[in-house]
């Protein structure tokens, strides 16, 4: 299987803050990578240079075996990208838009005037067309912005945080789209702090905190790391949870969870496991309030991988690198 | 890895660098004069302003200004009204580049195979046109006030283009400005106490000659003083007739262009 892109060793640096520490990962052709990781963890800025609109400091970048720092025109010729903030022209019609879109992208005009109704048509824009985009709602602005980033049939597709911002349904439309474009053999980048988006439209999930790639693989795969169960035991209160993980914690790996008063255990085999608590919060004479037997998520992987979850990333005491990816908030 | 260049699907007509860097300039420029159309308030105050300044000098202050060898003070003033008013106007475009790159519209034009000077020579390429229309009406302001020309028809054209060119030229200023600030507002904000020396210390309302020594020398010979010598040559002539203004004023403007222009693309390059 051939890869659209290649990363190797990419190191990127704002001043004195270390961005990407020399990150690897490679997708191949006509699959989707998921790049999850909190705020500041460095997707964006992997995204910026892979889409030559950063420079790296180190390592080699290759979309279509191009490499993005030798012929960034060629590379520039075959991606679209689509950022988190809508980067839409809102005094220009949604058409207006992909027109310009499209002569800038150097096709013919009458390319440009075909791909431009086709894809109002595609995303459910064609009665917005010839209005203002400032009139238009958060959903639409994200599919045109879209939109944008396909004028020219790009082979390779780039989607930061493509629903950052939507409500359910918003993003429930634009998952049905972006599904529909790998469908059509679109080679997908997406990043995402949405470890659910990730589940959902990703065939392998590389996961990057602090500029470092810290794991990679299927959401399956990453899922089985955890072991096959979590038992979780809520109590009446924080103390007795606490007296409960000690207890708990000589069974498999413990935690107190998100609330202070449940307590969280993975373990590979959920009947035996069940058996084990129950016998030693009894011997312990701690009495549980409720008791929930589930599949890991993504959220558990990413607790366990980096000891906080996947939203904190603005948490004050996890994130000393917040906010470095995004450039725009600190140029 | 045996990854291979996948073909480009759709058809790109074929022209040479320059070809495409002259096409996607003129692609930005449509872009953003449309979104001045449809954004009319934003022409409305820059003009408002100058009008005001028109009136105050014209029937306010006027009457107690005297300036040798001037019998109507309004044949002074409008020169320096039109210089106040491009040189004000001019850091607009600073401000919509920090708009655009506020909002990640840049973002999206350097991904895309576009030339790198595109957005920079559209946007200033779109205040020259603005300024050609706040120019235009503020010579009907001043016919109104009762301007005159002493000179001819050729001086008049020859003034407004000297005032065009020196505008294009304070863009490319701004434009730096406008990519080094954060947000529109930090723009707007860097940007007046630049402007507002430059226009008040200056011959625009007043001879230099009332100024106290080292502002007197400062303004006679800043480039917005020189500008407005050079346009009241042509349209005045007579006691402010003076060729070699004009000349300097010409030199100014493709100096300041020949360094701001290349400075604001090379930052371009490297801003995200």
């Amino acid at each position: 299987m051939t890869n659209a892109i290649t990363v190797e060793g990419l190191q990127k640096r704002f001043g004195s803050v270390v961005a990407l520490h020399g990150i690897d990962f490679a997708v191949p052709t006509g699959t989707v990578l998921g790049l999850l990781g909190p705020n500041g963890a460095g997707k964006t800025t992997a995204v910026r240079v892979l889409t030559t609109i950063l420079y790296p400091d180190g390592g080699h970048a290759e979309v279509l075996g191009i490499d993005v720092t030798r012929d960034p025109q060629a590379v520039r010729e075959r991606l679209g990208l689509a950022g988190q903030y809508a980067a839409v022209d809102e005094n220009l019609t949604g058409y207006e838009n992909l027109r310009m879109v499209g002569h800038l992208s150097h096709l013919s005009k009458r390319v440009v005037v075909e791909r431009a109704r086709e894809l109002l048509e595609r995303f459910d824009l064609s009665d917005a067309a010839d209005r203002p985009v400032r009139t238009y709602s958060g959903g639409m602005r994200r599919r045109l912005d879209l939109a944008a980033a396909l004028v020219h049939q790009p082979p390779v597709l780039f989607l930061d945080e493509p629903t950052t911002g939507l409500d359910p349904s918003g993003r429930q439309d634009l998952w049905a789209v972006i599904e529909g474009l790998v469908r059509e053999g679109t080679t997908l980048l997406l990043t995402t702090q949405y470890l659910e988006e990730a589940d959902r439209l990703a065939d392998n999930i590389v996961v990057i905190d602090h500029g470092n790639v810290i794991a990679e693989g299927t959401s399956a795969e990453l899922k089985a790391r955890l072991g096959a169960t979590i038992v979780e035991v809520g109590f009446g209160d924080p103390a007795t949870a606490q007296r409960a993980q000690t207890e708990l914690a000589r069974i498999g790996l413990c935690d107190v969870g998100s609330a202070a008063t449940v307590v969280e255990l993975k373990a590979d085999d959920s009947a035996r496991v069940v058996i084990d608590v129950v016998r030693s919060l009894d011997r312990a004479e701690l009495e549980p309030m409720t008791l929930t037997v589930r599949e890991p998520t993504l959220d558990d992987v990413f607790l366990t991988l980096t000891g906080h979850k996947a939203e904190d990333g603005v948490d004050d005491t996890l994130s000393q690198g917040s906010g470095r990816g995004r450039t725009r908030g600190a140029a | 890895m045996t990854a291979i260049a996948v073909p480009i699907t759709i058809d790109r007509p074929r022209h040479s660098a320059f070809g495409w860097a002259v096409r996607d300039a003129l692609t930005v420029t449509w872009r953003n004069l449309v979104a001045m159309r449809r954004t009319p308030q934003v022409l409305v105050f820059s003009t408002i302003q100058p009008i005001i300044f028109v009136l105050m000098f014209r029937y306010v202050f006027g009457g107690a200004i005297r300036i040798a060898g001037v019998d109507h003070y309004v044949d002074y003033l409008m020169p320096g009204v039109f210089a106040q008013t491009v040189v004000f106007g001019s850091i607009q475009t600073g401000v919509a580049l920090a708009e655009d790159l506020q909002k990640g519209l840049i973002e999206r034009f350097r991904s895309l195979p576009m030339a790198r000077s595109a957005v920079l020579a559209g946007r200033t390429l779109a205040d020259l046109v603005r300024n050609v229309f706040v120019v235009g009406l503020m010579i009907g302001v001043g016919f109104l006030v009762g301007w005159r020309i002493h000179t001819n028809l050729a001086g008049l054209i020859g003034g407004i283009a000297l005032m065009l060119l020196f505008a294009h030229a304070l863009s490319w200023v701004f434009a730096l400005v406008g990519m080094s600030a954060s947000n529109a507002e930090a723009a707007q904000a860097a940007s007046f106490p630049i402007m507002a020396p430059l226009v008040f210390a200056s011959t625009a309302f007043v001879a230099a000659a009332a100024m106290p020594g080292p502002l007197r020398w400062f303004a006679n010979h800043q480039p917005v003083s020189i500008v407005i010598d050079g346009v009241r040559s042509l349209t005045y002539g007579g006691p402010f007739s003076d060729p070699g203004k004009v000349v300097a004023a010409i030199l100014w403007s493709l100096a300041i262009i020949a360094v701001a222009a290349p400075l604001a693309v090379r930052m371009y390059r490297r801003k995200v």
